[in-house]
């Protein structure tokens, strides 16, 4: 027994277990990225990984923190990982690397290293790219199937390490417009929705493929949902707050706004609701808190998506609520036990 | 709040409730409740602190040299809230003196040390029929005969029983035990629930209680047959109430919301709400001061964990630890032992130290057992502590607070509310130690308290000094003011009555000159 004080005992859950969790629940949505769009995704989580645990170590080396205990935390890994999934799978690898070395040295350490970061260390790194990189952030893959060309892995390699294409081949014959995209610049040709939806990009309920990753993503977030990794307030409360705003523009015009159902599984709304959204050190610590946050990041995403100059909203939707969490956890605070029938119920 | 209850027929299935949050450890509660209740032979010598219940310190009665019988009185207490201290057996004090006791940081504290003849020889016992005597008399009693409460904060219990402004509509004994590791309540419950419940009935008739409710938990179902089983045998009309096992259900707190679902107020006592508790080893010491007029001399002790013969042993209050464990043959491994359980129990500084009223549990710890804790990691603000927090505090806060010594803060997000029942840390996926830094910031907020109301008691000195020393000089002026009116008006009068007299003897004498008759002004 080496501990002086009590409790002497402890649950052997660990931060790092958490994480880790986190991680291999992203594992469907991946394993249905690489079916609908090849292996380029892999590589790109494969650079952000390195990225993300050289940094790391390099920062914890320059904070003079203790290195391998915080390496073993799994929290830059998941960094890396979450950028990987939000930026296009044929990115250049310095677009990999300089995203997610933003991620983990700006982001994260200057702000104090794990736990006290304001923002999500991923959708910094995300803004940064789509801002500085604009164009290499639209070069889409196209999925399987839909392409008009084949386009080898070693092709992709070569790209992604190279940058250079096969001589018969433009970078527009295998990349595309993401659904979300399409879906906007096809409305402002004043194209009705149903006339869009027939496009072959699109599937079942969104983009083709797309809809896929977000089920394996969703399948992934209730697995951390039963395992109580992260609680419902945040996913129900944006899923519900995109739901009823997209199906209150639908009902009204359904010819210029698309389905709810479509946004729920368009770009990175189930990412986000499960995974960005819910990172613990960016996200309010109160029920009250997390529901209005994500009923607000719900609605930002909404409307970027729809009014904005950004195909998908998720990550400024992100930053937006990152800013008011301090706020949201002051005014929210719940009631004491012993204090409920005082009028301030003992909140601070 | 009104609370509606669930009556199914005869087996009286209870509604309960639930309190917010709780944790599952394992409770290891097999290790020691195999065996029936052991004793343990006489120790060489007890060592009997003076302050062993919340209040003030008893004052010594004997001296060293003076032999004493078993039950004999040696602390009578003092105030309102103490409680008296007596020999546990018969035999001669050697020492009144400062001697090491139950405290992490090995404070010592006033012992009366007594060396035992092995007559074990009684003093003359008074018992008493409860019903002949009024509340204030049994409540006299039971301060005399050194009654606290056994669960571990021993409150003085004859404190509990004055009579107040409530109405006290529910007793509630506290069978619970959530503690891992401790079963000396459950060996009680299965083998003295006659005097449990007999002292139970003194309580409901003192306090006038229209209910008794008993809880506890289900992971005891020996001690609530033996306990119903009882209750039916003395006929009485009492609930004993299967709880849910869930670390702290045995908080009192905790235990009340359950069974009632009431709140009790933050910084009031249950009473307020109606409610008193007891925990069923002091109800039983409460019987036993009565029914036999025996003062509280012994208690059951688990001593469990790394040793070959865990179990509970009853043993003299003021048993050295080192006596305690020397029959149990502890474990070559063993590098530590815990009073308490392993949630809110404190870690000896030496085993040299002596049980108390309150200790309930000796745990031998090995590293097996207790394994390190990984460093900690910094807070990932995950909340886990605030799902278990049985207050619904937010110690994701109150560390940050504690930690940056905003203790202000702190005490405006009710760090004093905290119950430190260690549910945070235990969950804690950073492995932080919550509740030491709340622990520390009380003690902090406490001396920093102390501190200003000294020197604002300092200042107030200081002031007064100046006002007096202001008010003096004030004074003497005055007086010397006053005074040299006095020598003035006496001047006056001189030179009047010189002037008449010149006056007068100007019309005998020559008339003096100017300057003479000129009566020199300030």
């Amino acid at each position: 027994m080496s501990a002086l004080f009590s409790p002497f005992v402890t649950k052997p859950e660990t931060v790092s277990q958490i994480m880790l969790k986190v991680l291999l629940s992203l594992l469907p949505g991946i394993a249905l990225y690489v079916w609908y769009f090849g292996p380029a995704i892999l590589v790109s989580i494969v650079l952000a990984s390195i990225t993300a645990l050289s940094t790391e170590a390099l920062m914890l080396k320059l904070r003079d923190r203790p290195i391998m205990p915080f390496l073993k935390d799994n929290s830059a890994l998941l960094t890396g990982w979450l950028l990987a999934l939000s930026i296009p799978p044929m990115a250049p690898w310095w677009l990999v690397v300089v995203g997610t070395a933003f991620c983990i040295v700006i982001a994260k350490h200057l702000y104090g290293g794990l736990g006290n970061n304001l923002f999500n260390p991923a959708m910094v790194g995300f803004a940064v790219l789509i801002i500085s990189f604009p164009v290499q952030m639209t070069q889409w893959l196209t999925p399987n199937g839909l392409a008009t060309l084949e386009f080898s892995f070693a092709d992709q390699l070569k790209y992604i390490f190279m940058g250079v294409l096969p001589p018969d081949v433009t970078l527009d014959a295998i990349t595309m417009a993401t659904p979300l995209d399409t879906l906007k610049t096809q409305l402002h040709l004043d194209r009705s929705i149903k006339e869009i939806l027939e496009l072959p990009i699109y599937g079942r309920m969104a983009g083709h493929g797309g809809e896929m990753i977000s089920l394996g993503f969703l399948a992934g977030g209730l697995y951390l949902l039963v395992s109580r990794i992260i609680s419902w307030h945040i996913p129900v409360a944006y899923l519900g707050s995109l739901f009823v705003t997209a199906g209150i523009f639908y009902l009204v015009d359904p010819e210029h706004y698309v389905a709810p159902l479509f946004h729920w599984f368009s770009g990175a709304a189930m990412l986000g609701a499960f995974f960005i959204l819910t990172d613990p050190v960016s996200s309010p610590t109160t029920n009250k808190g997390k529901l209005i946050f994500a009923v607000m990041a719900g609605l930002i995403t909404y409307l970027i998506r729809v009014y904005g100059s950004f195909p998908e909203g998720l990550a400024f939707a992100t930053l937006l609520m990152n800013i008011c969490v301090p706020l949201l956890v002051l005014y929210t605070q719940p009631k004491v036990f012993g204090k409920k029938n005082r009028k301030d119920g003992g909140r601070p | 709040m009104e609370v509606s209850r669930l009556y199914l027929g005869e087996g009286a299935l209870k509604k309960i409730f639930k309190f917010n949050g709780g944790v599952h450890p394992s409770t290891y509660k097999t290790i020691s409740n195999q065996a029936d209740i052991k004793c343990l032979p006489m120790p060489s010598r007890l060592v009997i602190p003076f302050k062993q219940h919340a209040g003030e310190a008893a004052k010594p009665l004997v001296k060293a040299g003076d032999h004493v019988l078993k039950g004999r009185l040696i602390g009578m207490p003092e105030g309102l809230i103490s409680g008296a201290i007596h020999a546990p057996t018969s035999g001669t004090i050697t020492a009144i003196d400062e001697q090491p006791v139950a405290h992490p940081s090995e404070l010592a504290d006033l012992c009366a040390t007594l060396v035992p003849d092995g007559k074990d020889e009684w003093v003359q016992l008074a018992p008493i029929d409860y019903r002949d005597h009024t509340s204030e008399d049994i409540q006299h009693r039971l301060r005399m005969a050194g009654v606290v409460g056994l669960g571990g904060a021993t409150f003085p219990s004859n404190v509990k029983l004055r009579k107040s402004k409530f109405k006290i509509n529910t007793l509630i004994l506290n069978g619970a035990e959530c503690e891992p590791y401790i079963t000396c309540d459950d060996l009680l419950m299965r083998k003295h629930a006659d005097e449990i419940i007999r002292g139970a009935e003194i309580l409901r008739h003192v306090l006038d209680a229209t209910e008794v409710l008993i809880g506890i938990e289900d992971n005891k179902p020996e001690a609530i047959d033996s306990m119903r089983q009882a209750i039916a045998e003395l006929g009485f009309k009492f609930d004993v109430v299967a709880v849910p096992t869930i670390y702290p259900g045995g908080g009192v707190k905790q235990l009340i919301q359950v069974l009632t679902g009431l709140e009790v107020t933050s910084g009031k006592l249950p009473n307020e709400i109606g409610v008193q508790c007891f925990n069923v080893a002091t109800t039983r010491s409460i019987y036993r001061a009565l029914e036999y007029g025996e003062p509280l001399l012994s208690r059951i002790v688990t001593i469990t964990g790394n040793v070959n013969q865990p179990g509970n042993y009853e043993a003299l209050i003021g048993t050295p630890i080192d006596e305690l464990i020397a029959g149990v043959e502890k474990l070559t491994d063993t590098n530590g032992y815990i009073m308490g359980g392993p949630m809110m129990g404190i870690r000896l500084p030496s085993v040299g130290v002596p049980m108390v009223k309150a200790t309930n549990c000796i745990i031998a710890a090995s590293d097996k057992l207790f394994p390190p804790a990984p460093p900690a990691l910094p807070c990932i603000r995950c909340t886990r502590c605030v799902d278990v927090c049985p207050v619904e505090l937010q110690p994701q806060d109150l560390y940050w607070f504690s930690k940056a010594k905003e203790f202000g803060k702190a005490q405006t997000f009710s760090l004093f509310d905290c119950i430190e029942c260690g549910a945070c840390s235990y969950v804690c996926p950073s492995h932080i130690p919550l509740v030491q830094y709340f622990r520390f910031a009380k003690s902090e907020i406490q001396v920093r308290a102390l501190e200003k109301q000294n020197s604002d008691k300092a200042r107030e000195r200081h002031e007064f000094r100046e006002y007096r020393i202001e008010r003096e000089k004030k004074a003497k002026a005055e007086k010397l003011a006053a005074r040299e009116r006095v020598v003035l008006a006496a001047k006056e009068k001189a030179a009047l009555v010189a002037k008449e007299g010149a006056v007068t003897s100007a019309t005998e004498f020559p008339a003096p000159t100017q300057s003479e008759a000129v009566i020199p002004r300030e």
